[in-house]
């Protein structure tokens, strides 16, 4: 079992599987009358968020204490952090004190990761920054699985602001390692750059590299002078690596079309209405209009009409399909009230499952075996 | 004055000699009894080097580095004249701070640091800063360059251009369209995409030089651009020098090296602006350092406390220190190209700042002995704890870089012996 759970490309498919059947298998307990297993007493579960998020942290702390697990509740308001404290004193603490696994939320991407490099536990990642929230891709895994009774060759579009979603990437990278088609669909201006390449699961898909020991050119570079040594410890990824020429500007793609599924990376569309048909689920992001003062689209009313759910859309589906949420929702931006609250909606399902994949994350990271 | 002789030395790679350095000079004639020996075997001299980019950090932040240990570190890294950067607190945009720094270069006595003139008070990019004073101080400040910000008002960089002709100034550019940076952490690219951190577009870098060298052209003023870091940016140059603009260009080690993947990590010792960018804008700098495209290769020295890289990506200070890494990072890159690397990290360097004492030719007696002798058989790895800066964030912690730095002369007076600064 992994160690960290920091990406969901921390993740492949064995594992995401086993996360998934564990979950299941959690879920069981929500119908029974005693709510709890012994499986993580006498263990530590640190609760460590910078941000507000009142609904990720109970969910966390449901899932630590229905298997009998300490939780320690640290929100940087009102706590050392507020007097300065840097993320390594406040690791360094934490470690000091026995913290077997430490579920942070930090407004800064990349937090868990530095998290990791100085704490002994487990660090798993609920949302940092603009980078991932692999739980949140584990519950939404769990409920499209539970819905369609697969992941296989299903087909997700992923709509909004994928450009700032956590949400999204884990999303991508997750479902793109369970065989499912991923469409990103938003204005060209929240599709971040070289997305189908940066969220491929696949590395050979990703740009290009320098070869380990390549020197410049030149008539009278010795080629191998200077090469022999060349650095290998600074980071194989960055030194070493693949030939090929990636073009380093956009695979941006004409308007409407669909590309990139191919090699594993999401497909990318700027048209929610040519996507809706061949979709079995779509899940829609929140969108902040704050991002209209940053010239992201020009309206709140222009961004509902052209990406928003609405019940016209909604009968573009599929008859299957099922319409997912990570919330909190803007209902009437990027969802209509009447969307949220239909059959098809799983987005109270989704909070329900969300207790259930964190039980199982926190159990296979702990050892529960 | 002590004279030496440096037995069976190559100067950039020629056949083995004695060279004989007497009254802080190249000399053409036997040593004399008492002069020091030299066994210089398998060394090659290098006139001594010159950066035109280094963050001495004093006055303002001297638990990162200070005039002195920053002059150790160069001096250490065969550098001979280092340029200070102006982006310092106070900010050296009078002549009392530029004369300040000046003076305690000399106190230290190990390099010739040439301070630079901030372009605009406070770097703030509104109002100039008196240049002239700076430019008649006896700081003599003929660069001036807001590094850390980019002079981004067009009608305040033209005035800046035209206004430094009157002293043979030049305007050295960070070049970085502050509106298309807003919040930028790396590279904009597939691995900011992924790492979900802001995005550092290569175009703000173009934009900016390609408005900056028509600005020059128009004005028929000098430009020197820092740090370029995209294979755009040299198209912009290679076009411009084409046309006859007086542009000149810098590149510096890590981005003749390193790529943005190295982000991957989110350890902020990669984080740097201009950013690690794609290994096809890498092998684009190191041509263009080769055909002179880019002129000069200079480090870009940042010097960090611990505690501002020991922490989250986007809280950390962007920069890396490079004095000490330099030549092995560009002999690596370049191979032993020494007529090349002395133009690039010498020669080209001393013209633009006007150094005049630097950069010289090693076989014409009468030069000043300034110079640098390499044993380029060495292979070092880096630790950053053997660096003589006082900090301590070099990318090439457990690197092993070609080339060591055996001895560093100033004026005839060595200031590293054996590999160690010697005072």
């Amino acid at each position: 079992m992994i160690k960290h759970l920091r990406s969901a490309a921390d993740l492949d498919a064995e594992t995401a599987t086993l996360i998934l059947d564990t979950a299941a298998e959690m879920a069981t307990l929500a119908g029974r009358e005693v709510k709890k297993l012994p499986t993580l007493r006498g263990r530590t579960v640190v609760n460590l968020f910078y941000e507000d998020s009142t609904r990720t942290r109970i969910s966390f702390e449901a899932a630590a204490k229905r298997l009998s697990a300490d939780v320690i509740n640290f929100s940087a308001k009102g706590s050392s952090v507020s007097k300065g404290e840097s993320l390594k004193d406040t690791a360094l603490t934490l470690q000091a004190m026995g913290a077997d696994a430490v579920v942070i939320r930090h407004p800064a991407s990349g937090a868990p990761h530095r998290l990791a490099s100085w704490v002994d536990g487990s660090v798993v990642n609920a949302g940092d920054g603009t980078h991932e929230h692999p739980t949140q891709a584990l519950l939404d895994a769990y409920t499209m699985r539970s819905r369609l009774g697969r992941l296989d060759g299903l087909r997700v579009a992923i709509v909004g602001d994928v450009l700032h979603s956590r949400v999204a990437r884990s999303n991508v990278l997750l479902l793109s390692t369970l065989g499912a088609q991923v469409t990103l669909v938003g204005p060209p201006t929240l599709i971040p750059i070289d997305v189908a390449a940066g969220l491929s699961g696949d590395a050979s898909r990703r740009g290009d590299r320098l070869v380990p020991g390549e020197a410049a050119g030149g008539p009278s570079a010795p080629a191998g002078s200077a090469g022999g040594d060349e650095p290998r410890a600074v980071s194989p990824a960055a030194i070493a690596g693949l030939s090929g020429d990636a073009s380093r500007r956009g695979d941006r793609l004409v308007p409407g079309g669909v590309a990139g599924a191919a090699g594993g990376g999401p497909a990318v569309s700027y048209d929610l209405d040519s996507v809706l048909p061949d979709s079995d689920v779509v899940m829609m992001l929140r969108v902040q209009s704050e991002r209209m003062q940053d010239s992201y689209f020009p309206s709140a009313r222009e961004y509902s009409r052209r990406y928003g759910l609405d019940m016209r859309r909604l009968r573009r589906l599929p008859e299957h399909a099922i319409v997912m949420h990570p919330g909190p929702m803007n209902r009437g931006m990027e969802i209509a009230p009447e969307v949220a609250d239909s059959p098809r909606s799983t987005i109270v399902e989704q909070v329900a499952n969300g207790v259930s994949a964190r039980m199982a994350v926190l159990y296979l990271l702990l050892g529960g075996k | 004055m002590t004279a030496y002789v440096m037995k069976g030395v190559s100067l950039l790679g020629a056949a083995p000699r004695d060279l004989v350095v007497r009254d802080g000079r190249i000399a053409d004639e036997p040593p004399g009894a008492g002069a020091e020996v030299i066994d210089a075997a398998g060394l090659v001299a290098l006139p001594g080097l010159v950066d035109l980019h280094t963050h001495l950090r004093e006055p303002g932040r001297e638990d990162a580095e200070t005039v002195e240990t920053g002059s150790r570190a160069a001096a250490a890294g065969g550098y001979t004249a280092v340029c200070a950067m102006a982006n310092t607190s106070p900010v050296a945009d009078t002549a009392g701070v530029v004369e300040q720094v000046w003076r305690l270069g000399r106190e230290a006595g190990l390099v010739d640091v040439q301070p630079i003139g901030a372009v605009t008070v406070g770097l703030a990019g509104r109002q100039l800063a008196e240049l002239g004073a700076m430019a008649t101080s006896a700081a003599q400040v003929r660069i001036f360059s807001d590094d850390g910000h980019c002079v981004a008002d067009p009608r305040l960089m033209r005035r800046a251009l035209e206004y430094v002709k009157a002293f043979d100034g030049v305007i050295a550019q960070h070049a970085e369209e502050p509106r298309l940076t807003e919040g930028a952490q790396m590279h904009e690219g597939e691995v900011s995409t992924r790492l979900g951190l802001t995005g550092w577009p290569a175009v703000a870098e173009e934009a900016i030089i390609a408005r900056d060298v028509l600005l020059a052209e128009h004005v028929g003023s000098r430009l020197h651009v820092c740090h370029v870091s995209t294979a755009g940016s040299v198209e912009v140059l290679r076009q411009a020098k084409a046309r006859g603009v007086r542009v000149t260009a810098e590149v510096t080690p890590h981005h003749l090296l390193l790529t943005d993947e190295l982000a991957t990590s989110y350890d902020p010792v990669y984080k740097v602006n201009p950013p690690l960018r794609t290994a096809s804008d890498v092998r684009a700098l190191r041509q263009a350092l080769i055909d002179g495209v880019i002129d000069v290769v200079a480090t870009d020295h940042a010097p960090h406390a611990v505690e501002d890289k020991e922490c989250e990506w986007a809280y950390a200070r962007p920069g890396m220190v490079g004095l000490e890494t330099a030549l092995p990072v560009v002999l690596s890159v370049l191979g032993e190209q020494w007529e090349l690397i002395a133009e690039r990290m010498s020669r080209a360097p001393a013209r633009i700042a006007g150094l005049a004492g630097h950069g010289g030719d090693l076989a014409a007696a009468g030069s000043p002995a300034t110079l640098t002798l390499v044993d380029p058989a060495a292979r070092r790895t880096v630790d950053p704890s053997d660096l003589v800066s006082r900090s301590r964030n070099t990318p090439y912690a457990g690197t092993t870089l070609p080339g060591r730095i055996v001895a560093t002369f100033l004026r005839g007076e060595p200031t590293v012996l054996d590999g160690k600064v010697v005072r």
